[in-house]
Formats: structure tokens, C-alpha cells, sequence
């Protein structure tokens, strides 16, 4: 027998637990084992000292579910617990959580870095809708890493990028860039819905916020919006004076400095304070509980989501109507190594490939394809197909989709969890579909 | 906001309201490697009920300066220069942990000073784990790691803030890990392992003292805060069902009930 001391260590919950169980109770809740549902919009007060003591942070609870609900508290402490994050703001959408982000961070006048490849309405929030706030952006390439310490000028506040970018899954260097802004005393942003927290957890790479549409692989579901804000809580708002919301006494909150209140929590609860109180885009109860039915599975989802992605990898590389396939599990993927070094637990389920034929046989695909559901989502268990350039980033012009790094033969496929067969198969009729017109014009 | 004591800044949480010396001030002292932020939900309710509060960050802790201090007796005889220094002539102490430890010692050596001693998740002594104590002194983050697991009951570690959003272990670990582990941390654990002097301590306290204890706390269990409550003369003691050591923010509300109900009547507000 060995008389070698047993080293002891900690017993905190681990992943798969904590998307079971993180943020809730039964017992606080009538020994309802499923989390309830509290679909009302507001809360009974004690007495007047309770009320007051609620609105002015004294103490915690709720007073109105535009605020906060006790069923989307469950969800924001399970996503915080997966991500490794102090505390979380569960928002309508993953485009709200963004603009709340960016409303929490900035001021009039304002500048953020943010990297170039992103979902078709993230550009259009910084190029188009955030300067009539006075807010501009600098857009640099995902790859361009040197890029985004050039851009920052004096009124920067954060760069903000998608780990693996929308579509092209061009990977920005987290750890690389989280130096830069950190060099420079601003806090990295990252939209980490392609990952989830199962395939990447970008507090551990050096985020600050981690995004998430939830909407997509959390919910998994493609029944329900909605999104998050995650605080990494490490964040020293007090270095320097660039936020001044963060650390100096706050009008709204009787001269409330969130920094020093609250410190690693402290975004998130300036989050809710002002922006969750002045803009609204609350979550409702019924949309946080379906997404906790998806999140109850997420690694399990995950795990047949990256297999059937690398088994569509294959396949598309060796089809004759197939141009290139763009995924970071492909060895000649320019950002192969970084991906197996963040992306530790799988690639993700997002592939892009450009279909022989250019724009003629991406539609022809498209409009074939029968278990392929083509829609503007992705993250559902059901395959998604799209063709960027005229659905999700159609709003762009030439140059911006060409710095955005898209093609107009581009396909953006969403792999489902169906049998992969079904898949290919189904498959087979839209790449015979796209052929056609090509023979036709050959003639 | 920030003051001197023995030439080093001092920050302490006024609870959100400004510091006024016509109120009487209550003092929050937090528990090893932590900072004022463990506070936050008793502070500013008593801030905007009649009182002035710090909530200290001790030297070398959160957004205070100089470096820890080595033993309980030097933070005993620190807090007592807290007073002195703005500007009161008295005070009411609560502590939390090694906090408690802080504020027997304190309120034995300056009995005229204090008025109301609370003591949460407190004993006599607070022998520490050989291992956990080597971890921290060694700079190894698996010591935060430990003290989150065992100082965390069922809402730690499952969840149910009482602040909407907010996650317990993570915000802790955060906590615990804002300044150099082996100089707070580290520096805390062997400063509770060496103190000796708990139990002579409560014995000579006289003021209305309050213990709030929780069963499901591992590192101070109910019995050790028991043990050192019967030491006390006329000690309350109120003991929280299903929460662990970190009773303070697992059940904050239940906490500032009792609290609120001890110290307004013992101490009271001035409005």
C-alpha cells in the first residue's frame, strides 16, 4: 500500500455539471427541480425601506424584469460559471449585448478597434449606426495583428473582435491582441459565439467581455433570441482615466463609482444599472429557460457538432464541385496551429468553401439543397446553408465585402447534428444542381 | 476613500455616500486576501441609514498601500489607529473570518473604543490546512482555488446571488487573486495559524457582541464559532441554515437582518 499523501484539490463543479446546475436552487424554488419560469414583470416590496434599499443597489433582488428576473438570473450565473466570468447581463439578442457593451464602454466621441471579418450586422452596428452616437471604429483584419496596435489613438476604449471571424473563419491571435489593448490600458472585447464556452474560453487567452449570441449554439434549439455579456472581472478599470463612468461618482446612483463598488463586477452592474434601466433590451423569462433546455446539453451538442463538421471538411476537400473549403481544422488553413492551441476541444461547426462556378452555382446549390435549411441563422442542430453576399452581408458594397475577406462564390455552411450521411447526400443534389448551369453556358 | 495610517494610504468603501464624522462609523474588516468589495452588500445600506461605514481594504490589500501586515495583534492595533485617524473616538466593528479575528483582539486591547462587536464565520482560532497554507505562501493559485471550494456552501457553489448576474466562486477567486497571492493571501493564512490569543481575547470583551454562523461553513464550523460566543458575556449567536463561510454574500439579506437589528439597537443610527 502506498504511503504516498493524497494532494488535495479543489472539488468546485465541473463543465458538464455546472450546464446543468449552475445559478440555481430548488430548494429557493419550491423544490421545483426544472428551473421555473417567472413570467411576471415585477416584484413585491417589502416595505418602503426594502424598495429604496433595492433601487439605490443596497442591496440585491429585483424590482422590475426589464432590470433583471429571477429566471434569466439562472441563466447569466450558468453562462458566467461556464466562462469562467465574475457575473453576466443576459440581453434580447447577441446584436443588443453588443451595443450594450459598447454603450457601457463608451462616450461620445470615442473610438473603438475592431477587427474586420464579423457577422454582416456587427459591421453595420460600428460602420453605420455607432458614429450617429459619435462613437467610430477603426476596422482592422482578423490576421493583421500588428494592425490593431497601429490603429489605437488616444480616445480608443477597447478592441472588440470575433475569435473565428463571420464567414470566412479567419482567426483573430487572442492572446497576442489581448497584449496589445492591455499595453495600451483597454480592455479586449470578444464575440464568441462560434465557440461556445465548451470549444473556447477567452478569459483564459485574455478577454475582458466575453459576447454571445445565444441564439446559436447555446440554445442550439433555432427556437428562441436572445444574447450575453460576460465580465472576466480582471479588468483594472482604475489604471488610468479613460473610464470615467466606471470610476468616478455616477450621478444616476447618488455618486456611485461602479469601480469601486463593485470591481471585478463592476461593467456588468453598470450594464444593468444605466443600460439594462435607459435602453431595455431585456430578455424575456420564457426565452432565457429555452435557451437553459439547450445550455442542459451543450457539450454533448458540441461534441457531434465538431465530428460531423470534420467528416463535411473531408468530404467538400475531395469534391470536384468545390473551389476551397475554408475551416481552421484544415492543415493548409493559415491559422491551423492557433486554432489547435485556443480551439483545444474542437474546430467549431462553421465551414465556408467556394463553390465551382462562382455566384450562379452558389444559388443553384442553395436552392437545392432539401435537409439544408437555407436561412439567416446559425448554431442550430439542423445543417444551415447561406451565400453571404447575397443574404447575411448583403448590405455591404464591393470594397467592404472584399476587406471583409468574402467571395461571391462563397457558401457558409452551419453543420447540424444530423447523420452525416443525410448530409452529404443531400448535398450531392445541390452540387449536381450547381453543375448544371455551368454545362448548359459550356455548349 | 483614502486616508493615512502610519504613512501609507488607506482606501476604505464609505458605502456610496460621503464619509460624515456626526454619524457614528461602523467598521467592516474583511477576511484573509480579500478586500472591502465582500462588503458590499451590508455597507451601503447602513450608509444610507444613519451611519458612516469603511469598509477597509487592510495594508497591502485591494486599493490600500503598504504590505500586509504579519499578525493579527499589528491589524488589532492598525484598526485601533484607523479610529484615531478620521478622526472618531469610537466605533462599531464588524469582521468577517480573519476579520474576526482582527476584531476580538482589537476590541480586548481598546474596550473604551469599540461598541458593538459582529463576528461572521468566526472562531477562536483558525488553525490552517498545512497544504493550503504552503500553496498560498508559495505564490500557487490552486490556494485560491481551495479556499473558493471550501469557503463557498451550496449557493456558492451552484448559484443564487442575491445580486442578479453576479457568479460567487469566479467573483471571489477575482477577489482574492486582485493583488499578489503570497503577499495577501499567503501573508493572512500565516498570520491566523500563529494567533493564539482568540479565546484570552473574548473573555475580557464586554461590549454587545452578535455571532452569525453558518452550518455548512468548513472553515470556521458552528461549533468552534459557538465556542468561542459562550466565552463572551451575553454573545448572540444566529446560525444560517444551507450557507457556507461566506455567509456574507451567499445570504447577504439574512445576514443584514440580524446585523441591522444588532446594531441599531446597541449602537444606534443618527438620521
Amino acid at each position: 500500500m502506498s504511503d504516498k499523501k493524497k494532494e488535495i484539490s479543489p472539488k468546485t463543479y465541473k463543465f458538464d455539471t455546472l450546464s446543468l446546475h449552475a445559478g440555481y436552487q430548488p430548494h429557493k424554488n419550491a423544490g421545483s427541480r426544472q428551473v421555473p419560469i417567472y413570467q411576471t414583470t415585477s416584484y413585491l416590496f417589502d416595505d418602503v425601506d426594502h424598495a429604496a434599499a433595492l433601487f439605490n443597489l443596497e442591496r440585491g433582488g429585483h424590482i422590475y424584469s426589464r432590470i433583471s428576473n429571477p429566471t434569466v438570473g439562472v441563466l447569466e450565473e450558468r453562462v458566467a460559471s461556464l466562462e469562467g466570468g465574475t457575473a453576466a447581463l443576459a440581453t434580447s439578442s447577441g446584436m443588443s449585448a453588443i451595443f450594450l457593451t459598447v454603450m457601457t464602454l463608451c462616450e461620445a466621441g470615442d473610438h473603438l478597434v475592431v477587427s474586420s471579418q464579423l457577422y454582416g450586422g456587427t459591421v453595420n452596428l460600428f460602420r453605420l449606426t455607432l458614429p450617429k452616437f459619435g462613437i467610430t471604429c477603426t476596422f482592422v483584419k482578423p490576421r493583421d495583428t500588428e494592425g490593431f496596435k497601429k490603429a489605437i489613438k488616444k480616445n480608443t476604449k477597447g478592441i472588440f473582435g470575433e475569435l473565428v471571424g463571420n464567414p470566412g473563419n479567419e482567426l483573430m491571435n487572442m492572446p497576442d491582441v489581448a497584449k496589445i489593448a492591455h499595453d495600451a490600458g483597454i480592455p479586449l472585447i470578444v464575440d464568441a459565439t462560434y465557440q461556445t464556452p465548451y470549444l473556447c474560453k477567452p478569459f483564459e487567452h485574455g478577454a475582458d467581455i466575453v459576447i454571445h449570441s445565444l441564439t446559436k449554439w447555446m440554445a442550439g434549439h433555432g427556437s428562441s433570441m436572445a444574447g450575453i455579456l460576460v465580465e472576466g472581472g480582471n479588468f483594472d478599470w482604475m489604471q488610468n482615466d479613460k473610464f470615467p463612468t466606471m470610476t468616478t461618482p455616477y450621478e444616476g446612483y447618488h455618486g456611485l463609482s461602479f469601480a469601486e463598488e463593485f470591481g471585478p463586477t463592476a461593467f456588468t452592474m453598470k450594464a444593468r444599472a444605466e443600460g439594462m434601466r435607459d435602453f431595455g433590451p431585456c430578455l424575456s423569462p420564457q426565452n432565457a429557460w429555452n435557451v437553459l433546455q439547450g445550455i442542459e446539453t451543450l457539450s454533448v451538442r458540441m461534441k457531434k457538432h465538431c465530428s460531423n463538421a470534420e467528416e463535411m471538411v473531408k468530404y467538400l476537400l475531395a469534391h470536384e464541385s468545390v473551389a476551397w473549403v475554408s475551416h481552421p481544422s484544415v492543415p493548409d488553413h493559415p491559422d491551423h496551429e492557433l486554432a489547435k492551441k485556443l480551439l483545444p476541444n474542437g474546430r467549431g461547426s462553421m465551414i465556408a468553401f467556394g463553390i465551382k462556378g462562382g455566384k450562379d452555382a452558389g444559388v443553384a446549390f442553395i436552392n437545392n439543397v432539401k435537409l439544408a435549411s437555407h436561412l439567416a441563422n446559425v448554431g442550430d442542430t439542423r445543417t444551415l446553408v447561406i451565400h453571404p453576399a447575397s443574404g447575411t452581408h448583403s448590405q455591404m458594397d464591393e470594397a467592404t465585402l472584399k476587406f471583409a475577406g468574402l467571395s461571391h462564390d462563397m457558401i457558409r455552411l452551419s453543420v447540424g447534428i444530423e447523420d452525416i450521411d443525410d448530409i452529404k447526400n443531400d448535398f450531392e443534389v445541390g452540387f449536381r444542381a450547381a453543375r448544371k448551369p455551368r454545362l448548359v453556358s459550356n455548349q | 476613500m483614502k486616508f493615512k495610517v502610519n504613512g501609507e494610504d488607506v482606501y476604505a468603501s464609505t458605502g456610496g455616500r460621503p464619509f460624515d464624522k456626526n454619524k457614528p462609523l461602523i467598521i467592516f474588516v474583511h477576511g484573509s486576501g480579500l478586500t472591502h468589495m465582500t462588503w458590499v452588500l451590508q455597507t451601503r445600506y447602513f450608509a444610507f441609514h444613519g451611519y458612516s461605514v469603511l469598509a477597509l481594504d487592510m495594508p497591502g490589500h485591494g486599493l490600500s498601500g503598504g504590505k500586509s501586515l504579519k499578525s493579527i495583534e499589528d491589524m488589532a492595533e492598525w484598526i485601533g489607529k484607523v479610529i484615531d485617524s478620521v478622526g472618531y473616538k469610537e466605533a462599531s466593528l464588524v469582521g468577517h473570518s480573519q476579520g474576526c479575528l482582527v476584531t476580538i483582539e482589537c476590541t480586548s486591547r481598546y474596550p473604551d473604543k469599540i461598541k458593538t462587536l459582529s463576528l461572521m464565520g468566526g472562531a477562536g482560532a483558525i488553525p490552517m490546512n498545512p497544504e493550503l497554507l504552503s500553496l498560498a505562501e508559495n505564490n500557487d493559485p490552486k490556494a485560491v482555488d481551495l479556499m473558493m471550494d471550501w469557503a463557498h456552501g451550496p449557493a456558492g457553489h451552484f448559484g443564487g446571488h442575491p445580486v442578479p448576474g453576479l457568479y460567487h466562486i469566479n467573483t471571489g477567486t477575482m477577489l482574492a487573486k486582485s493583488r499578489t497571492i503570497q503577499n495577501t493571501l499567503g501573508v493572512d493564512f500565516r498570520a491566523c495559524d500563529n494567533y493564539k490569543n482568540g479565546f484570552e481575547a473574548a473573555k475580557k470583551i464586554k461590549c454587545p457582541t452578535l455571532s452569525i454562523l453558518a452550518t455548512d461553513d468548513k472553515m470556521c464550523p458552528v461549533k468552534e464559532g459557538k465556542k468561542l460566543a459562550a466565552l463572551i458575556d451575553g454573545s448572540q449567536v444566529d446560525i444560517i441554515d444551507n450557507c457556507g463561510h461566506m455567509m456574507l454574500l451567499e445570504e447577504a439579506d439574512r445576514v443584514l437582518k440580524v446585523l441591522k437589528k444588532f446594531i441599531t439597537s446597541n449602537y444606534p443610527p443618527k438620521i
